[in-house]
């Protein structure tokens, strides 16, 4: 079994889907900041028989993650103080993501402008469907992932 | 400041306001010949078309404005790779308000972002064209007395003709609306405009393959061009083009008072016997597409009389 050690402040991302640890890395921009971070992958778990985890040890206002709600909203994250698990947040659908997913409509308007920012607006939170906030191209998370 | 940018930007008052307010200039055009005096508007067409530009153009002069701008890509900026957000920028020193289409959905959204004077979206690929919508609604109301209570069949191009899209998403506010859907299975209406805005707002709709066998039930007849720049394949374009022919003998099926609207250009889909049927309105469609852009210059320049 591995062991990997308690972190003091930061966050502990858990239950992640088995794989997409390194995908979630990037996305929150680990790979940019200078945060000591754990990546655990292929952990054993009762409820998804495999699942990632990441440990990230920052100042827990420094780290915006509210496009976890968009990427997995099933992710656990527990808010590390003082060693100990203070709060466990509430992930859901963010309203608006930028520059996450990129329009695939080959007559949207960000096909040609590269320094737009591709924005995706949430139209339907029951069906989790986001639509191009240009071309209202469809986008849905469910069928995706 | 307010832009256009799809016919849902204004609600059901304020879209009521914008078309008594296009009446009364159709009733007394003289009143208004010099509300614009002084004011520009910008035409930039990235898109060649001739008959939305003229009709913005010919809209400002007659409320005494000037107009200036370009029409096509290629005799603007952006043949030497200007980006609409640097255009609009310019523009927006020139003139005092905007209509700008672009091959590209979205653009105009993107330039109303960055822009100090209103923009209009005058067509933006096959997304919105909310100044056509306004002048489908505006012809309804005039012709038909209402906007509430008809059965209305749209047909040809169901799957690209974003004049279907947007008369569909604007008229679904109204009362006792029922659409007939009739188009090859080809270019049926998309799939998310059935599930995410028909059905959920309880709108009945059938769908057919044959013009024929609705014509008798229609108070309204709205058909379209299948345009060829919406495919990418040649071949799909010349199987679909000719698919529905609107003719005198097809008309004798329809009722006394149905109306015919199109967007146009027509190509083939409506026989030219068929124009001198009091029930075909697609010419008077254009003049009332003059008055409603009339109306919107004032709206969006928020000039009253």
């Amino acid at each position: 079994m591995l062991n990997v050690g308690k972190i003091e402040e930061g966050f502990v991302l858990d239950h992640m889907k088995a794989g997409k640890s390194m995908e979630i890395y990037h996305y929150l921009g680990l790979d940019k900041l200078d945060y000591p971070v754990a990546i655990i992958k292929n952990v054993r778990s009762e409820k998804m028989k495999k699942k990632d985890i990441l440990k990230i040890e920052c100042k827990t206002d420094m780290l915006d993650l509210e496009v976890l709600g968009f990427i997995d909203h099933n992710i656990t994250v527990n808010v590390i103080q003082n060693g100990s698990i203070v709060s466990k947040k509430k992930l859901k659908l963010p309203n608006e993501i930028v520059n996450i997913i990129k329009c695939k409509n080959p007559r949207c308007i960000t096909s040609i402008e590269q320094e737009l920012e591709h924005v995706f607006l949430l139209t339907d939170a029951e069906k989790e469907v986001y639509r191009c906030k240009y071309c209202e191209e469809h986008y849905n998370y469910i069928k995706s992932s | 400041m307010r832009h256009l940018m799809s016919p849902l930007d204004f609600s059901v008052e304020e879209l009521y306001q914008l078309l008594d307010l296009a009446e009364d200039i159709r009733s007394a055009p003289e009143k208004y010949a010099h509300a614009c005096d002084g004011k520009i508007l910008a035409t930039c067409f990235y898109e060649p078309s001739t008959r939305t530009r003229l009709s913005f153009e010919s809209a400002m002069l007659r409320l005494g404005g000037n107009v200036l701008g370009f029409a096509s890509a290629d005799s603007s900026s952006a043949a030497k790779g200007e980006s609409v957000s640097d255009t609009i920028r310019m523009i927006s020193a020139y003139a005092d308000i905007c209509a700008m289409r672009h091959s590209k959905e979205g653009a105009p959204m993107v330039a109303a972002s960055k822009s100090s004077i209103p923009v209009i979206n005058a067509g933006d690929g096959g997304h919105q064209h909310p100044t056509q919508t306004l002048t489908d609604l505006l012809t309804i109301r005039s012709l038909k007395g209402r906007l509430t209570n008809l059965t209305i069949g749209l047909c040809g191009d169901l799957k690209f003709g974003r004049t279907v899209h947007s008369l569909i998403n604007a008229l679904l506010r109204y009362k006792g609306i029922r659409f007939v859907f009739i188009s090859p299975k080809e270019l049926r209406i998309p799939s998310y405009i059935q599930e995410d805005i028909l059905i959920k707002n309880n709108i009945p709709f059938q769908e057919v393959i044959r013009l024929e066998d609705v014509l008798p039930q229609l108070d309204l007849l709205y058909m379209t061009r299948v345009q060829r720049e919406r495919f990418f394949n040649e071949e799909d374009y010349v199987r679909l083009k000719d698919f529905y022919i609107l003719n005198k003998k097809k008309m004798e099926l329809a009722k006394k008072d149905m109306l015919i609207l199109h967007p146009l250009p027509r190509v083939n889909e409506i026989s030219v016997e068929v124009d001198s049927d009091p029930r075909a309105v697609y010419f008077q469609q254009v003049q009332y597409g003059l008055y409603v852009r009339m109306a919107l210059i004032l709206t969006l320049l928020e000039i009253s009389l």
